[in-house]
């Protein structure tokens, strides 16, 4: 088995945890486990990542201080052309899912992305992802090559502890010339709203389901009686029917709240992510093999115009109101 | 500006059941209905706006049968130009690689300023399309992109990026350039009734491998980096309690149960 190259994701000074449990992930396939550091000052991380790695390639240069994916591209494609890896992990992050694909067609490696389990056949790797929001998981079969590449989603891999010392090896920056096509300009923070819904201790989460701007007052209803606030799917905000500071999943908030009560919410990864942690999930929704019944304590499969309203009589019955 | 917008035709799985077919390699698909991919959408109505700002064409291209046309119409009853349809029995069964070379091998005989995307489809989720279009055609590019602005000197634009949590990340990025483009970025459009009038009676190009230049074995299943074995049901943790009963059964049930859990 050849080596494995895990890229080390950071960000503004934070390492993603996708990086560590990718190293941990590859410890088990067999091959030497090499992660590929690039960024500007970040010995800490080098450090962080050689206690999970056989060794570190380290690339310490002003040019990766914030990503780029034409500086990425050209490093990581001049490392392995030096150093002849067998395979190559890269979170399937918004980082990720920018720079592999074209660093997939450069190099001529067969790609898969957002790969959400791994077995290996020999050097081959045998890569499971899922299609359709998460409602059917695909078993792909890669075409032969001598370098594969692939995007992990992120808690594919459990991150364990520590158990390695690997080498960091400092490396001379591969790119020579200047980065010309990309630039970076500047992180610009979400915008923060009235309501901080990481602080709510109930909550009511609309989605897509809910079909019609017109039809929200019946979970606003809800939500009122329940003492709740409002969150929100990402089709529901893109619509603008809530505002983004309601949002919950990978690209909005991380929810914990005590309840999370799911109504016309499919739950795809995006959105799980977001609010898995909350202690107890109640799921209402049509389809009976939607994957939010795979994650709630509790679920009602029907439609929910009719039941909402019931359960909003219910509870102003048990309040009193 | 011209640009180019590669669009999707999808079922719409979101909200209804999905069933594995007697292939074992897809899903039964006459019960669901179809539609454009929804970033495609977003990214029609992008260019479209760049058009009304700026001036220029906007030619929409799509890969599959001839059912694609309708999506296809709707993309140009909302103001785009031109369109061609990439339609060979070779393209089937091909992954993001596949369908990449494809449209890079439309698009290269086209002038181009910018080319838009989705940022990832609704049904396979490859969201490998825009960055290997862009390496395909030997130009930048952008993912997740969740707000375009060209700046004035018409050959650069400041692009924001949609990361993990909501932060955007700006850039500058050298025209021409691919865009993969996020659902959100704007508020797309209905197409008009003259619109779609107008647009039932445009040409759409319809290109072969051949006409492209292609040989079936760069597309298709035989051109992709991997190939789908088969599907199966999704591994689920512990399922939920479901709780049974009419609405006014299930109801209160469950109001039962969060006051018992303190929750009322």
């Amino acid at each position: 088995m050849k080596d494995i190259f895990v890229l080390i994701e950071h960000r503004r000074g934070e390492m993603r945890d996708v990086s560590i449990e990718m190293l941990c992930g590859a410890a088990g396939l067999g091959g030497t486990v090499v992660a590929v550091l690039l960024g500007k000052d970040v010995d800490a991380f080098a450090e962080k990542a050689a206690g999970y790695a056989d060794k570190v390639l380290y690339v310490n240069d002003p040019m990766f201080e914030n990503y780029n994916s034409e500086a990425y591209q050209k490093a990581l494609s001049a490392l392995i052309k030096e150093h002849n890896p067998g395979l190559v992990l890269i979170g399937n992050t918004a980082q990720g899912v920018d720079l592999a694909p074209a660093l997939a067609v450069e190099l001529g490696a067969p790609l898969v992305t957002d790969i959400t389990a791994l077995e290996m056949d020999g050097d081959k790797p045998k890569p499971t992802r899922q299609f359709y929001g998460g409602k059917l998981d695909g078993h792909m079969v890669m075409k032969d090559a001598d370098l594969y590449i692939l995007t992990v989603r992120e808690a594919t891999f459990q991150a364990g502890d520590p158990s390695k010392s690997g080498e960091i090896v400092k490396v001379e920056n591969p790119v020579k010339e200047e980065i010309t096509y990309r630039k970076f300009l500047e992180y610009v923070e979400p915008e923060v709203g009235e309501v901080d819904i990481t602080q709510s201790t109930l909550l009511v989460g609309v989605g897509r389901g809910i079909r019609e701007d017109k039809n929200l007052p019946i979970v606003e209803e809800l939500a009122k009686v329940l003492g709740a606030d409002l969150a929100a799917s990402r089709a529901v905000v893109d619509a603008g029917w809530l505002p983004a500071d309601r949002q919950v999943g990978i690209s909005g908030k991380t929810v914990k709240p005590k309840l999370y009560l799911a109504v016309g919410i499919s739950g795809a990864f995006q959105h799980v992510t977001g609010m898995k942690g909350s202690e107890v999930i109640v799921a209402i929704n049509k389809d009976p093999d939607a994957p939010i019944f795979g994650i709630a304590d509790y679920g009602i499969v029907d439609d929910l115009f009719k039941v909402v309203p019931k359960l909003t009589e219910k509870i102003k019955e048990l309040k009193g109101l | 500006m011209n640009m180019v917008v590669c669009v999707k035709r999808v079922p719409d799985t979101a909200e209804s059941e999905v069933h594995i077919d007697a292939s074992g390699k897809d899903i039964e698909k006459s019960r669901l209905s179809f539609g454009i991919n929804e970033c495609d959408n977003y990214a029609v109505e992008e260019a479209i706006q760049i058009k009304e700002r700026l001036g220029g064409t906007v030619t929409v291209i799509s890969l599959g049968p001839k059912e694609n046309d309708e999506v296809i119409r709707m993309a140009l009853a909302k103001g785009g130009d031109e369109a061609i349809r990439l339609e060979d029995e070779a393209f089937a069964g091909g992954d993001g690689f596949a369908v990449a070379k494809a449209l890079a091998a439309a698009i290269k005989g086209l002038e181009f300023d910018i080319v838009f995307t989705g940022a990832l489809a609704d049904d396979d989720g490859y969201a490998v399309v825009p960055a290997a279009l862009g390496e395909l055609l030997g130009v930048p590019h952008a993912t997740y992109v969740k707000k375009v602005e060209i700046l004035e000197d018409g050959k650069r634009a400041r692009v924001g990026r949609e990361l993990e949590g909501g932060l955007l990340e700006f850039l500058e990025i050298e025209l021409p350039c691919v865009l993969g483009i996020q659902t959100g970025i704007n508020e797309p459009r209905y197409a008009s009734f003259k619109g779609i009038k107008q647009a039932a009676k445009k040409e759409i190009a319809i290109k072969s491998a051949a006409d492209l230049g292609l040989d079936p074995s760069e597309v298709g299943e035989a051109g992709s980096w991997a190939v789908l074995e088969k599907f199966t049901p999704p591994v689920v943790g512990e399922m939920a309690e479901i709780l049974e009963g009419d609405p006014e059964e299930t109801a209160a049930k469950l109001a039962a149960i969060l006051k018992e859990k303190g929750l009322v």
